[in-house]
C-alpha cells in the first residue's frame, strides 16, 4: 500500500532518528510512505503571526499538493505538522467566509480546497488501524521490566477537534506499545504542555515544565519517556542537561521517539536510531534491557 | 352573507408605528362581508372590549375579526367578551398583525400591505365559521404522583389534603428520594432527615394516599381526566401484608453488598430497607446478590421470619390505575465522575461526588457522621471542593448552571470544618451564585466564621501521589498557578435528570429539553404544567433546584391538579376533525398519520371513526385524506382556499 507522506522540516534535520525509524517500520507492514514532491514547511511557525488567515496558506498549499498526489491520505509523523495540517482542514471546513477569502487569495494557483479531499493521518492512528495482532506478529525481541512512559504533550490532543484520542486521558500510545510487548507506566503529566516555543524567549518556563514532567515520570518508575513531537523531544531531552547543571539531585531520563522503541523491538538495524542526536544517551538503558 | 365586524388594535404604538391603520380601514371597509370596521388604541382594555360588545349589539354582527396580537395572548379575552353578548365564541377570530406583521417589519408600506392581507384572509375564515359547542369530558378525580422524593411527597400530601385520592409511585423500596440522603440543609443547617421524616410519616398515615413503592410505571394511555396507568410492582420476595417490619431477616442475613443509599461507601444486607426511617419500613430482597438465588442454599431469612413473610416464589406483579392527572416528580441523579477524565474519571478513591460526601457527613451514614475518607478511613485534614463539575461547560459537558452546587459546597465546607476543626477546606469556584433568602449571608459565614478558603479558578487536573491528591489549578485573582496536596476532593457534579426519565417522558408524550430535563408549558407563566394537558411537573425533573423551590413547585402542581378536579367534567376544544361518512372510503391514511390515536378504522362499516376527546385538531388527517372526508371544523378546505385566494387576489 502506498500513502502520501509529509515529513516536515525537523524530521530531515534534528528529527532524523524519528523518520529514520518510522519509515523502515512502515515497510514491515508493506506500507510505502511516498514523500510529497517539493514540499515545504507545514506553516507551524506562522501560527504565531497576527494574521490568522495568512498562517493557513502554507498548510492549505500542502494539502492541495497531497490532493494532487492522487492518494487520499496524507501521513505525518511530527505532531506539530499533524496539528497544523489537521487544523487547517478544520478551519477550511468550518468557516465558509474565510475559506472564500483564501480561495480569492489563491486564485492564480488555479485550485480550490474544501477540506474533504484529503485526510491527514498521524502515524499513531495508522498503527492503531493496523491493529495489535499485526504489530504483535512483527515483534522479534522480548523485553522484561522495561517501563515506558508515553508522553503526548498537546499537539496530538488539542484542540479536541483534531485530537487523535481523548484530550485528557489518551491511551493510543499505550495500546500500540503494549501490543509490541512493552510495559507502560502512567504518569499524571503525560498530557502536560512542554512549553513549546517558550524555549525561544523564556526558557525558564520550559525548564520548570521539563523538570515537572521528568520528575513525575521518574517517580512513577519509568525507564524512558517516549513521544511523537520533535519540539517536545528537544525541550524534554536537551533541557534536562541544563536542569542537571543547576540541580545535582535531578535524575535524568532518556527520551525517545516511540518509533525507535518499536524499530528496535522489530529487529530493524539500530543505526537508523541516530543516537548521536540524543542529549541524554539512551543506549545504556537499551543495552541493559537487551534492545541493543 | 354573514355580517362581520373588523376591529383593528393599535396596541399603543406596537402596531400603529409600522402599520398605517387608516389605510387598513380604507382597504377593508368595502370588503365583501365586512359591515363595520373600527380601530382602537388598546382593544384588550376594558373600554376596548366594551366597544366590541356594543358594536355587536348595535350593528347586529354575526362574527368579529379582531386584528391585534397573537391569539395565544388575547383570543380568550375577546372570545369571552363576545360570549357575554350572546355570540358563539367560535365566531370571534383573531388576525395576528403584531407578532406576524408589525413586529417583524420595519417598512411601513410592506407591513401595511401585509396587515390588509392577513385581515382579509381571516375575514374569509370568519364568514364560513360554524357555531360550535365544547366537547364535555368526564374527569376521574384521582391523581398519580410519580417519584416520592420531597417533590412527590409534597405534591401528594397537598392533593390528598384537598380531598382527592393520590397514587404515589416510587421505584425505590422507600419514599424520601434524594433528600433522605442529605445530611444537613442550607442555609439553616437543619438535619435533612429530621425535617423530611415527619412528611414521610404523614404520607404513610394519610388515608387518601395509596403508596406504591418499589414500583415503576410501564405504560400510560388515555388523556387528561382519564388516564390509564399500568404499573409494575417489582418483585420483593417479601409478602408485605404479612411482614411486621421486625428486621430479624436484615440482622441475620449473612451477605453484605455495597449500599446504593450510601452511594457505595457503606454496606447493606441482601435483604434490606435502604435506611432506618424507611417508609414503608419493610424489606425487599435483592435476588441478584442472594446466596439462595445464586446457589440454592441459605434461606436464613425465610427460616427466621416470625410471620413467615419471605416468599421466594413471588414474581413481578402488574396493576392498572385510573387517574385524572399525573404529577411527574422523578428527581435527579448527579453526573457520574467517570465522565471527568481530568479528575481521574472515578479511579482515584478519595475523589468523590457531593452526594457521597453527604453520606459521610450524615449521622446515619456509614461513618456515623465522622468525616473519614473512603480509601483508608483517615480523617482528611485538607479537603478541596470543586464546583461546576460538568456544569457551565458547553464544550465538554453541559451548558447550564446546576444551581444548588454553590450553596451545597459552602455547606459541605462548613460542616467539614465543624466536624474537623483543625482541617482546612478550600473551594475552587467560577462564580459564587447565592440567589435565595439567607443564602448570601450563609456564604459570607462560610468564609468569615469557618475560614473556608475560596479560590477563583478552575482545576486542570488531579492525580494521586504519596497518598495525597495533588490538585492543580489556577487562582485567577492572584493570577498564580496553585498546587494543593489534598487528602480528599469533593466534586460538585452537574445535576442530571434521573436515569430513564426520557423514556418515561416519551411514554407520557411530554417533552424534554436538550439536556433531558422535562419541558414546562411556558418558561415563565406555566412553570408547573407540561405541554400535555393533565400532566404536571415538580422538582428537579424539570430543572435543577433547591428544596424550597422544589416544595413551591410541587405545591403549585398540586394546586393545578386540585383546579382540574374542581369540576367533574372538562371542556375540550370542539375544533376537531370529523369524518364525512358519505365521502370516507375507509382507506385508513388518516389513522396512520394521527399522532393522538384519535382515529380508528371501523372495518365492518368501512369508514373511520373519531374519538373527539383525543383529537387535538392538528389537521394531519385533513391534509392526508385523499377524498376530503376528514375536514377540520372551522378550518375546512373551502375556508382554507378562500383564505389563500384573499391573499393572492391583490
Amino acid at each position: 500500500m502506498e500513502i502520501s507522506y509529509f515529513p516536515g522540516c525537523t524530521l530531515k534535520t534534528n528529527g532524523r532518528n524519528f523518520e529514520g525509524t518510522a519509515l523502515p517500520l512502515l515497510e514491515l507492514f508493506d506500507i510505502h510512505a511516498k514523500e510529497l514532491d517539493d514540499w515545504y514547511c507545514c506553516g507551524v511557525s506562522f501560527s504565531q503571526s497576527a494574521d490568522n488567515l495568512m498562517q493557513q496558506i502554507a498548510p492549505i498549499r500542502t494539502l492541495v499538493k497531497a490532493k494532487e498526489s492522487g492518494n487520499t491520505r496524507l501521513l505525518t509523523l511530527c505532531a506539530m505538522c499533524y496539528n497544523t495540517l489537521q487544523r487547517a482542514i478544520f478551519f477550511i471546513k468550518s468557516d465558509e467566509d474565510k475559506r472564500d477569502i483564501i480561495h480569492d487569495f489563491m486564485y492564480r494557483e488555479g485550485t480550490k480546497f474544501y477540506g474533504d479531499e484529503v485526510e491527514v493521518v498521524h502515524l499513531l492512528t495508522l498503527l492503531k488501524e493496523i491493529g495489535s495482532e499485526e504489530i504483535k506478529k512483527r515483534v522479534k525481541k522480548k523485553v522484561d521490566e522495561f517501563k515506558i512512559a508515553p508522553y503526548y504533550g498537546c499537539m496530538l490532543l488539542r484542540p479536541k477537534e483534531v485530537a487523535i484520542d481523548s484530550s485528557n486521558a489518551p491511551e493510543i500510545m499505550e495500546e500500540i506499545l503494549e501490543a509490541a510487548g512493552c510495559e507502560t507506566t502512567y504518569f499524571p503529566f503525560k498530557t502536560e504542555c512542554c512549553a513549546s516555543y517558550q524555549i525561544v524567549n523564556n526558557s525558564e518556563i520550559v525548564k520548570a515544565r521539563t523538570k515537572k514532567i521528568v520528575n513525575s515520570a521518574v517517580k512513577n518508575g519509568a525507564d524512558v519517556i517516549v513521544l511523537s513531537c520533535p519540539l517536545c523531544f528537544y525541550n524534554l531531552d536537551e533541557i534536562q542537561i541544563e536542569i542537571k547543571k543547576e540541580d545535582k539531585n535531578f535524575k535524568t531520563i532518556p527520551v525517545l521517539y516511540f518509533t525507535q522503541i518499536l524499530a528496535l523491538l522489530m529487529g530493524i538495524k539500530s543505526e537508523v536510531n541516530n543516537f548521536s542526536l540524543h542529549y541524554i544517551d539512551p543506549t545504556p538503558v537499551l543495552k541493559r534491557k537487551g534492545l541493543l | 352573507m354573514k355580517k362581520i365586524g373588523v376591529f383593528v388594535c393599535h396596541c399603543g404604538i406596537n402596531i400603529s408605528s409600522t402599520v398605517d391603520i387608516e389605510a387598513v380601514k380604507e382597504a377593508l371597509k368595502n370588503y365583501p362581508g365586512v359591515t363595520h370596521i373600527e380601530d382602537y388604541k388598546y382593544m384588550c382594555s376594558d373600554p376596548g372590549q366594551n366597544l366590541l360588545k356594543e358594536r355587536i349589539k348595535e350593528k347586529g354582527l354575526d362574527g368579529v375579526v379582531v386584528a391585534a396580537c397573537s391569539p395565544t395572548l388575547h383570543e380568550n379575552t375577546f372570545r369571552t367578551a363576545v360570549m357575554l353578548v350572546g355570540m358563539n365564541l367560535y365566531n370571534c377570530e383573531i388576525a395576528n398583525i403584531r407578532e406576524q406583521c408589525s413586529w417583524v417589519h420595519k417598512d411601513k408600506k410592506v407591513a401595511t400591505k401585509k396587515a390588509k392581507l392577513i385581515i382579509k384572509s381571516v375575514v374569509e375564515k370568519a364568514l364560513l365559521n360554524e357555531e360550535l359547542e365544547p366537547v364535555k369530558v368526564p374527569v376521574t378525580r384521582r391523581a398519580m404522583v410519580v417519584g416520592a422524593g420531597i417533590a412527590g411527597i409534597q405534591a401528594a400530601l397537598n392533593i390528598a389534603n384537598s380531598g382527592y385520592e393520590v397514587v404515589l409511585v416510587d421505584k425505590n423500596p422507600s419514599i424520601g428520594g434524594r433528600m433522605a440522603q442529605l445530611s444537613e440543609t442550607f442555609p439553616t443547617l437543619d438535619c435533612s432527615q429530621c425535617i423530611l421524616t415527619p412528611k414521610m410519616v404523614e404520607v404513610s398515615q394519610n388515608k387518601n394516599i395509596k403508596l406504591m413503592t418499589y414500583s415503576e410505571v410501564v405504560d400510560v394511555s388515555g388523556f387528561v381526566g382519564n388516564f390509564k396507568v399500568k404499573i409494575k410492582k417489582k418483585v420483593k420476595y417479601v409478602d408485605w401484608d404479612k411482614c411486621n417490619g421486625c428486621g430479624i431477616c436484615i440482622e441475620k442475613c449473612p451477605v453484605t453488598v455495597s449500599s446504593e443509599f450510601n452511594q457505595g461507601v457503606g454496606k447493606r444486607k441482601v435483604i434490606y430497607t435502604p435506611f432506618p426511617q424507611a417508609v414503608p419500613n419493610k424489606p425487599v430482597l435483592d435476588a441478584e446478590n442472594c446466596t439462595y438465588f445464586i446457589k440454592g442454599k441459605c434461606q436464613i431469612c425465610k427460616k427466621l421470619c416470625p410471620p413467615d413473610a419471605v416468599d421466594y416464589t413471588q414474581v413481578d406483579e402488574f396493576v392498572e390505575e385510573e387517574v385524572g392527572a399525573i404529577v411527574v416528580a422523578t428527581g435527579y441523579d448527579t453526573y457520574d465522575i467517570s465522565n471527568m477524565e481530568e479528575f481521574g474519571a472515578g479511579k482515584i478513591p478519595d475523589v468523590i461526588d457531593g452526594l457521597t460526601f453527604e453520606r459521610l457527613l450524615s449521622s446515619s451514614g456509614p461513618t456515623n457522621g465522622e468525616v473519614r475518607r473512603p480509601s483508608d478511613g483517615k480523617i482528611p485534614k485538607e479537603v478541596v471542593f470543586i464546583s461546576c463539575v460538568g456544569s457551565r461547560d458547553p464544550e465538554h459537558h453541559f451548558s447550564y448552571c446546576s444551581k444548588i452546587c454553590c450553596m451545597y459546597s459552602a455547606k459541605h465546607a462548613m460542616l467539614y470544618k465543624h466536624r474537623v476543626p483543625d482541617g482546612q477546606p478550600f473551594i475552587f469556584y467560577m462564580d459564587v451564585r447565592t440567589g435565595g433568602k439567607g443564602y448570601e449571608e450563609f456564604y459570607q459565614r462560610a468564609q468569615e466564621e469557618d475560614k473556608v478558603i475560596y479560590l477563583r479558578g478552575k482545576v486542570s487536573k488531579l492525580y494521586r501521589e504519596d497518598g495525597k491528591i495533588v490538585v492543580c489549578g489556577i487562582d485567577t485573582l492572584s493570577g498564580k498557578y496553585v498546587e494543593l496536596n489534598a487528602d480528599m476532593v469533593v466534586l460538585a457534579t452537574a445535576i442530571r435528570p434521573s436515569a430513564g426519565v426520557n423514556e418515561f417522558a416519551r411514554l407520557l408524550k411530554i417533552h424534554y429539553d436538550e439536556n433531558g430535563f422535562l419541558t414546562e408549558a411556558h418558561p415563565k407563566l406555566r412553570p408547573v404544567e407540561s405541554l400535555s394537558a393533565g400532566i404536571y411537573l415538580a422538582g428537579c425533573a424539570q430543572a435543577p433546584k433547591d428544596i424550597p423551590d422544589t416544595i413551591a413547585q410541587a405545591s403549585g402542581a398540586a394546586a393545578m391538579v386540585a383546579n382540574l378536579f374542581a369540576s367533574d367534567h372538562l371542556l375540550h376544544e370542539p375544533l376537531i376533525a370529523g369524518v364525512n361518512e358519505d365521502l370516507c372510503s375507509g382507506c385508513g391514511f388518516c389513522v396512520t398519520v394521527c399522532p393522538y390515536d384519535a382515529r380508528k378504522l371501523n372495518k365492518e362499516e368501512g369508514i373511520v371513526e373519531v374519538n373527539e376527546v383525543l383529537c387535538e385538531g392538528c389537521g394531519s388527517c385533513s391534509a392526508s385524506c385523499p377524498s376530503g372526508a376528514a375536514q377540520q371544523k372551522n378550518f375546512t378546505d373551502t375556508q382554507l382556499v378562500n383564505m389563500v385566494k384573499a391573499i393572492l387576489k391583490d
